[in-house]
């Protein structure tokens, strides 16, 4: 069983994800091996090569990989494909983008966003916005899998392997970049954080969110929204938590002024410990909260920030 | 420029579903059905491309039961002209849904096809993707913002971290995300015109495309339920049990 892992990197930083999708890997056979596609990332192949487990790194590194869009990605990924039975990569924008590609030029279903691995052929993954888990077997030569990082501890540092570089170039002149506009946060990741805070159509505007901000800072904390909330034009749509956004499972979870949409609870209940905080008792989101605090969050959040304080 | 739209029959998004006690999949007996929210999404925004006299033809396909026909009339009520019906007994594969919509892609060589980036009841987010693969379109993802300038298209898309702009020639595939547009409602003389407008059927034998699943579904089962906790009273209490008790916090 050979197993190909996409990196997911932001041409500088190997994130999470691939750490936790070489756990996931382990569950399948032990030749581990992972691509890293980009431009100037030969420092994230460096990370790559020294989590445990991995047997061999490979580098592609060229201006056509730069934002990783789908086309190239995807046609590079088929270049190496021969050999590997199974292909994964993180179910974040990037994976979900190029790896259905890969799938279909391969001629085999993907198995998209699994939370769980019971053989080789058969994963576990939830369907109906996490209402309903299911078990599902491929009968496909590749399986093509998408992973829940979240639900997968990262995998330890180990012994460094080297990095090969590869020479193969796939541009497609359909498409072309133009621009990015990210986010800016000296915050941790949504999808890494330990403590991620977040705000839902009860904060009323986008300037309260400052009131998350401060106790996320004094946390360490990331800072989420429910869909309310970004539809409102409160908070840019990378903070959404739920079934279409991101999918978050830290250790602690406090969801202020959200009432917990069926779509809402799909991003977070698999958090450790869930903190509610709503004016209204009869919120859905008490259902799964274990700590619910009734109250109007104007007046919580202040005194949440100045018991951090002291 | 045609545009098509794939539109597809889920279980109402408010509907908590529940699983048969067989666990052999997910219980849809009597359940309110709907389209799926994203191609509510795709629809208006061709239809809006149409008021904008950049599109000149709608093509609303669904694949599915006969049921399904309830959507194609709902999508020509708010605008599409005509529609398809792909009609089988079950829900194929994303894969298989690909390879049917590429078929009507050589057919009908739509300019554009806006498809919804996910449905909700198997939540994959694939098909779009797997339609532009195989007929070798290029695809914009999870837009955001479509903007038709000449024969490109410039498309917003929301990723991991912000947002980023795409420029793609056409023919091309968009997936929309959920704040491209706000869908409209039918009005009544509109879903009353729409029960005349063309509905092609088709099987998927015609369209040559072999829809025996690949994916055995084992099991079906509800997630681990999560039990409701406590209420606290107090801000204080609230600090003292996660640093005490959950030990979430120093």
């Amino acid at each position: 069983m050979s197993i190909l892992i996409y990196a997911e990197h932001d041409n500088k930083h190997l994130k999470s994800e691939t750490h936790k999708l070489v756990t996931a890997a382990t569950q399948l056979g032990d030749d581990i091996h992972i691509l890293v596609a980009g431009l100037d990332c030969a420092a994230v192949a460096e990370q790559a090569a020294t989590i445990a487990g991995v047997k061999r790194v490979m580098l592609a590194d060229n201006p056509a990989y730069a934002h990783q869009l789908a086309e190239n990605t995807a046609d590079l990924v088929l270049d190496i494909a021969e050999g590997y039975t199974h292909i994964l990569a993180a179910a974040t924008t990037t994976g979900k983008n190029f790896m259905p590609r890969v799938a279909a030029l391969l001629d085999v279903v993907q198995l998209s966003d699994i939370i769980g691995i019971e053989s080789q052929d058969t994963f576990v993954r939830p369907i109906y916005a996490g209402n309903a888990i299911a078990t599902v077997q491929s009968s496909d030569a590749v399986k093509v899998v998408t992973v829940r990082a979240s639900a997968f501890d990262a995998a330890q540092e180990g012994d460094s392997v080297s990095v090969e570089t590869l020479a193969t170039v796939i541009e497609n002149t359909q498409v072309t970049f133009e621009s990015d506009e990210m986010t800016k946060s000296d915050r941790p990741e949504l999808t890494a954080a330990d403590i991620v805070i977040s705000g839902g159509r009860g904060m009323q505007d986008g300037e309260h969110f400052a009131m998350l901000e401060r106790i996320a800072d004094q946390l360490g904390a990331a800072v989420g929204a429910s869909r309310a909330a970004v539809d409102a034009g409160f908070v840019p749509n990378d903070m959404q938590v739920g079934q279409t956004g991101k999918i978050v499972a830290p250790q602690l979870y406090i969801a202020v002024g959200i009432s917990g949409a069926i779509q809402h609870l799909a991003g977070m209940k698999d958090s450790k410990v869930i903190v509610a905080i709503n004016k209204d008792p009869e919120a859905p989101i008490f259902q799964v909260a274990d700590y619910g605090l009734v109250a109007d969050l104007f007046d919580a959040l202040p005194e949440i920030e100045s018991a951090l304080g002291s | 420029m045609k545009i098509l739209v794939p539109v597809k029959r889920v279980i109402d998004y408010n509907v908590k579903v529940r699983v048969k006690s067989d666990q052999s999949d997910v219980d849809l007996t009597n359940a309110k059905m709907a389209m799926n929210p994203f191609c509510e999404i795709a629809v208006e925004e061709a239809v809006r491309l149409k008021e904008k006299g950049i599109a000149t033809e709608i093509v609303a396909v669904s694949i599915g039961p006969k049921a399904c026909q309830e959507q194609i009339r709902n999508a020509m009520a708010l605008g599409a002209d005509r529609g398809i019906h792909v009609e089988c007994e079950t829900f194929p594969e994303s894969l298989q849904v690909a390879k049917i919509l590429a078929r009507l892609v050589e057919q009908e060589s739509p300019g554009l096809v806006i498809i919804g980036k996910q449905a909700i009841d198997s939540d994959n987010n694939q098909t779009g993707q797997m339609l532009a693969a195989l007929t070798k379109m290029p695809q914009a993802t999870f837009a955001s913002a479509v903007e038709i300038e000449g024969d490109s298209l410039k498309v917003t898309r929301e990723i991991d971290g912000g947002l980023q702009t795409l420029k793609l020639s056409m023919p091309a595939v968009v997936s929309t995300d959920l704040r491209l547009n706000e869908p409209r409602y039918a009005k009544l003389p509109d879903i009353m015109k729409a029960k005349r407008k063309p509905l092609a059927v088709m099987s998927t034998d015609e369209l040559g495309v072999d829809i025996t699943p690949r994916v055995t579904t084992l099991k079906v089962t509800p997630p681990p339920a999560r039990s409701a906790g406590v209420k606290v009273e107090t801000v204080a209490e609230l600090m003292a049990k996660l640093r005490e008790e959950a030990k979430v916090i120093s």
